[in-house]
């Protein structure tokens, strides 16, 4: 019902920025930064559960940073790809090194690693602690990130200057921005509980076959 | 915990230093293949010394951290597998000061000479010899970040299989800084600026790397 | 720690979990100075995670333990590095647990002496047969100087003879208030031992 309810605001949005803009391209936008925002919420959220984890060791910690990586990662690479889309006719290149794509791009990367050091073990406890701890490492160094490639930018200012989202915003794209931001938000928690379901599930079946295994063995 | 009188990240470091003079064959594989990498580039973009020139200093640094991350595989990993990692901890070290003392030993032994040779590298792609003095001060200054990085990967990556290849997809994003940074102090206009960062960005790492590494530790002793 | 507090091993309700799964629950002991105590139990009930428990390299999930100061474990592995020499392998873990150099080579020989490997002072620990790096790593903890010896499997791949040579090593270190637990498929040279059963009912050992 809640899935419903999600999708059906998400995709009554896409309509409605359809009446408020002229030009066709820029209602790239609408998709593309809030998959922005998002790719930063999905790793703040993976950054708290991975806090929550580490301190408190409680169980639904690990479930849900897993379960968000992946969430995140896709909504990276949708601002990366839209990015590219919504760029061409301006910058007349696939790809412009530009502030905020770059940083992004730095992003996805730390979201495949944070998703590969969780494959990499057998033990799904060390996976879930040493993944907390990456993530953590990883939060701290956004920040970093993100001011380094600012002024990296601005040390090789490119030919054309080009900014995603324009200095201002006008009022009028705003409310439809934070709309969609919001059904993002919805998609994104809908999908993160689901997914957080089917990993609980999966453990558990991953006990289960671990106790046959156990038995088999004679132990308790 | 007394730990004698030779207890401390001095003794580790001093005894790290030991056991790679005692393997002597991994050392020389950096530095190999930080020359090798380096004069890549004039084959893939071409020897007109201009071109070179004027990116000579990315060229030196892309290569420096890409031979950096060689040797962190090797890391911990000798260290965890024979018990050696346990015995420190029973006698009272602590896992922070094994990170520190390792990171100390990767730098010396693996960073440290990649900096000594970029005179070599530099004359080879034509840098500006005005460049040099900024370029190595900048390597100085920021291979501590790339070791304390670099231990952090690998102390969360003990024991796994093909390991090399996801630390080095751990380091490369959280190098960027030092990365941009680095070269940055070879630049003449914002160099003033870069060192600056720079060594906020190392400080940074400096701090949190023995933390994170320790932690990681912990968990692959588990 | 306070200089009343009695030199002892205590583990109070202690709860062991590994790779995601809980491995006993429960376990309590205490060894006094002199003692000795035995963990025996089937394969796979927690008897190397409890020695790892009590040294300290594994935490416990719930549970108390209280330890000497100085303690010396002996795991599966040997913790040799197979370039150096026997020597130059112990003095380092010498050198960090006794006040000076020259007390930790002097403590060192004497340790190597006495399982019997002294002639191997200077040879690299890649030339030892497996027995002989088991008896460097016995050294160790014979030279560690340490009250409370934890040890696994202690007498993997040693013949009778120097099985037999650690007996008065045992009881040299109980004599002077040491303690040791261990755990083995083989008998030990020990002395008025206490049991500890891991298994289907965890059970207090009597001081």
């Amino acid at each position: 019902m809640f899935a419903a309810f999600a999708t059906g605001l998400y995709y009554a949005l896409v309509a409605s920025p359809i009446d408020y803009l002229q030009r066709d391209t820029v209602r790239i936008m609408y998709v593309h930064v809030p998959a922005a925002w998002m790719a930063l919420g999905s790793y703040t959220t993976i950054a708290i559960a991975s806090l929550v984890s580490i301190v408190w060791r409680h169980p639904l910690a690990d479930v849900c940073a897993k379960a968000a990586a992946p969430i995140g990662a896709v909504f990276t690479a949708v601002c990366l790809v839209t990015g590219s889309l919504w760029g061409k006719p301006t910058w007349g290149t696939w790809w412009q090194w530009d502030a905020r794509m770059t940083s992004v791009l730095v992003l996805l990367f730390i979201y495949l690693g944070y998703m590969a050091l969780w494959s990499a073990f057998d033990d799904r406890q060390r996976a879930a602690r040493a993944a907390a701890i990456l993530a953590l490492v990883g939060a701290i160094n956004l920040p970093i990130i993100k001011f380094s490639v600012d002024w990296w930018n601005t040390l090789h200012q490119p030919a054309s200057v080009f900014r995603s989202g324009g200095p201002t915003i006008h009022p009028d794209m705003l409310t439809p921005l934070l709309i969609m931001a919001l059904a993002y938000m919805l998609f994104f928690v809908t999908t993160l509980l689901m997914r957080m379901r089917a990993e609980l599930a999966s453990q558990r079946l991953e006990i289960a076959a671990e106790r046959r295994a156990m038995a088999l063995e004679g132990v308790q | 915990m007394t730990a004698g009188v030779d207890g401390g990240i001095g003794t580790l470091v001093r005894r790290e230093l030991q056991l790679v003079w005692a393997e002597r064959s991994g050392g020389a594989i950096a530095l190999i293949f930080f020359v090798i990498v380096a004069s890549l580039f004039p084959f893939a973009v071409g020897p007109e010394p201009q071109v070179l020139a004027r990116i000579a200093a990315g060229i030196v640094w892309v290569s420096a951290l890409l031979a950096c991350l060689l040797s962190l595989e090797r890391l911990f990993q000798p260290d965890a597998e024979d018990g050696t990692l346990e015995q420190l901890v029973v006698s009272g070290q602590s896992l922070e000061a094994v990170a520190i003392a390792k990171m100390i030993t990767h730098w010396l032994t693996t960073a440290l000479p990649l900096v000594l040779l970029t005179p070599v590298t530099a004359a080879m792609l034509g840098a500006p010899f005005e460049v040099w003095g900024t370029l190595l001060l900048g390597l100085l200054l920021g291979t501590p970040a790339l070791s304390s990085i670099g231990a952090v990967a690998a102390a969360l990556t003990v024991g796994v299989r093909r390991g090399g290849v996801l630390i080095s997809l751990l380091v490369l994003p959280l190098a960027v800084p030092t990365l941009i940074f680095g070269v940055g102090v070879a630049d003449p206009l914002a160099g003033g600026s870069a060192l600056k960062w720079l060594g906020v960005t190392t400080l940074l790492a400096l701090a949190v790397g023995p933390f994170a590494a320790a932690a990681g530790l912990r968990v692959a002793m588990e | 720690m306070v200089a009343s507090d009695p030199i002892l091993l205590r583990a109070e309700d202690v709860a062991c979990r590994r790779g995601g799964r809980t491995v006993f629950t429960g376990v309590s002991l205490t060894v006094r100075p002199g003692a000795a105590l035995l963990v025996t139990g089937p394969n796979g009930v927690g008897k190397s995670s409890l020695l790892k428990l009590l040294a300290g390299t594994l935490r416990a999930e719930a549970g108390t333990i209280q330890r000497p100061e100085r303690v010396a474990y002996l795991g599966h592995d040997n913790a040799l590095k197979p370039m150096l020499t026997v020597s130059e392998n112990l003095l380092f873990w010498a050198g960090l647990a006794a006040p000076s150099r020259a007390e930790a080579e002097e403590r060192l020989r004497a340790a190597v002496r006495a399982v019997g490997i002294l002639p191997l002072w200077d040879v690299p620990a890649r030339l030892l047969s497996s027995g002989q790096k088991r008896r460097t790593a016995l050294a160790r903890v014979l030279a560690s100087g340490a009250q409370l010896w934890l040890l696994d499997e202690p007498t993997v791949g040693l013949d009778v003879a120097s099985v037999e040579r650690l007996g008065p090593v045992f009881a040299e270190h109980r004599a002077q208030g040491g303690m040791i637990v261990a755990t083995s498929h083989t008998p030990l040279p020990l002395e008025t031992v206490e049991t500890l059963m891991l298994g289907a009912a965890a059970q207090g050992a009597r001081p």
